[in-house]
């Protein structure tokens, strides 16, 4: 190996300051701040009851559990519901239709994600499009709110990452090679039998990014659960947001953002251990 | 299709059906965000009460349109000023990433490398957080000992910045780092025997050879500080960018301007995608 002269140095330097000031002792001190004990009286002193207040109280430890709960939800649909379409855009589309299916597909998540609600609060909402069709056909009497539950807060989650899930997937099956798959069925198998044996496992690390992008995406979603599910969204994001902006108890929302940034890391890094896959291999490409 | 591969026709009737319900599915909310900005009433909701241009060039309030509305336009400008810097800041650092990963053999690369693909898995509110908490620790601790208040430390336009490019420099530097990749070292070291020095062999062969990428990445990160929600909302000051005031607006329910507004976000999102796969496209050839 050669010796590092002075232009690595001069490379590392923004790197290394972009890395310490923006992401390391920004968390680091969220950290600590964590720790602290809440009070204008007594001088600094060190303390878990942030964290012990978590626990204690059944709201804050069931939006945390129900936030885990409902993005995974959001996840596993949106593979589903991406699958075919990347498999379909990948594998049995050509040439100019399958371009243009794919600029489809990535062309509205140019457009900012409170676009894309603002849309499905207008269909949703009580005097809105879907109400008024039903109602125009005669299927209902009174309009209806379909916004507000659980139901609508999926929907807006699922299409709010449907991109990140659809570019990882036709990537990694873009790179499988048709004669595979012609292979499989010579050999006998059912469409069961090669999309599980060879399908799949190829397409492996394009899922596993896609839904490490997705979950992510889910988890710190606000503007989605907040817009679509209203007041009793009850959403991780919105805990720390009030702690924060409202309550300006800045010790209580340090403990939620860490505990937020704990379950998501603890996922993802599962998510990679079950695979086989590395943050590099997926992310990195 | 892959020819070879048998599908009987229903099934392959039922698989373009899929997709055709997954297009409208994308389309249905921006569709509907567009026709109601037409529409002469003063909810972005059915009954149709006819077409206006109303929500664009209205001059009085109630039916105050996008042009004349100061308040949406001074927004819009706030978020111009901070996606710019983004732009300029991420892409700078971005440059020195890909050179320092691409260039360099040296210790710890692997694990430093782990370290820049950080952000990607932190979710954005968390981001917005860390670094609102500690700027204002640090504030705070100068204001104490020297008395005096960095302002720009304090939630605004600079934070904002700062928040977008912790995030935004991970993904210009992946794209670049690809793109750098299939360089051509030799190219570089032919210069620097001709003659030229490092600086220039620099400026004349690599950076043409990135300029397309540096481009396509520059309009990424640009629209992404535009549209970016969630780490903006916890750093906003006084002066909100669009995202942040239409958010605003859309929870006390507002007029269809935001319809019109969202229509421009629209024509300006794909002009700037054309631009970029157009350059993406000569990249290629």
């Amino acid at each position: 190996m050669r010796r590092l002269g002075i232009g690595f140095y001069l490379l590392l330097c923004p790197f290394a300051l972009w890395l310490l000031l923006l992401i390391i002792l920004p968390h680091l001190n969220m950290l600590e701040v964590s720790l602290n004990l809440r009070s204008y009286t007594t001088p600094k002193s060190y303390t878990f009851q942030n964290y012990l207040n978590f626990f204690e109280q059944p709201l804050y430890w069931n939006t945390f559990v129900r936030t885990a709960w409902m993005s995974i939800l959001a996840t596993l649909l949106t593979l589903l519901i991406a699958f075919p379409m990347a498999y379909y855009i990948a594998k049995l589309a050509k040439g100019r239709s399958k371009t243009l299916l794919l600029m489809a597909c990535i062309l509205p998540f140019w457009l900012s994600e409170l676009v894309r609600t603002y849309g499905w609060m207008i269909i949703l909402r009580e005097s809105g499009l879907l109400s008024g069709l039903l109602r125009y056909f005669g299927i209902i009497e009174n309009n209806i709110e379909f916004l507000y539950n659980d139901a609508s807060i999926m929907l807006g989650l699922v299409y709010t990452a449907m991109l990140f899930m659809i570019v990882p997937l036709v990537s990694a099956l873009e790179s499988l090679d048709d004669s595979h798959i012609e292979a499989g069925y010579d050999l006998g198998g059912s469409h069961w039998n090669v999309l599980r044996e060879i399908v799949i496992p190829h397409a492996m690390p394009g899922i596993v990014s896609g839904c490490i992008i997705v979950f992510m995406l889910s988890l710190g979603n606000y503007l989605t659960p907040n817009l679509i599910g209203g007041k009793d969204s009850l959403w991780f994001t919105e805990q720390i947001f009030t702690q924060f902006i409202t309550r300006f108890n800045w010790e209580q929302g340090s403990a939620f953002g860490i505990l937020l940034l704990l379950l998501s890391s603890l996922i993802v890094y599962l998510g990679l251990l079950l695979s086989g896959q590395t943050l590099s291999k997926t992310m990195g490409k | 299709m892959i020819p070879s591969i048998p599908m009987s026709a229903p099934r392959q009737r039922l698989y373009k059906l899929y997709v055709l319900a997954f297009l409208i599915f994308l389309v249905l909310p921006l569709a509907v965000v567009v026709g109601f900005s037409f529409n002469d009433s003063l909810f972005p909701a059915l009954p149709w009460q006819g077409f206006t241009l109303d929500w664009y060039f209205g001059t009085q309030s109630p039916k105050l349109g996008l042009f004349h509305d100061k308040i949406l336009l001074e927004s819009i400008g706030n978020s111009a000023f901070i996606a710019l810097w983004v732009t300029v800041v991420a892409l700078a650092l971005a440059l020195c990433n890909a050179l320092l990963f691409v260039r360099y053999q040296f210790r710890g690369k692997d694990f430093l490398y782990v370290l820049m693909l950080l952000p990607l898995v932190i979710p954005g509110v968390i981001l917005g957080v860390s670094i609102l908490v500690s700027s204002s620790q640090f504030a705070n601790y100068i204001e104490e000992a020297f008395a005096y208040d960095i302002e720009w430390l304090r939630p605004g336009a600079t934070l904002i910045v700062l928040g977008q490019v912790a995030f935004i420099t991970t993904i210009c530097s992946l794209v670049l780092i690809a793109r750098l990749r299939k360089f051509d070292p030799s190219l570089e070291e032919a210069a620097l025997n001709l003659g030229a020095s490092p600086w220039v062999a620099f400026l004349t062969v690599t950076v043409p050879f990135l300029r397309t990428t540096i481009v396509s990445a520059g309009i990424v990160s640009f629209l992404m500080s535009f549209e970016n929600f969630n780490t903006t909302l916890m750093l906003v000051g006084s002066d909100a960018p669009l995202t942040i005031a239409m958010f605003q607006r859309l929870r006390e329910g507002s007029t269809p301007v935001l319809n019109s507004v969202s229509v421009m976000l629209m024509l300006v999102s794909a002009l700037l995608a054309v631009i970029s796969v157009t350059f993406q496209k000569k990249e290629k050839a």
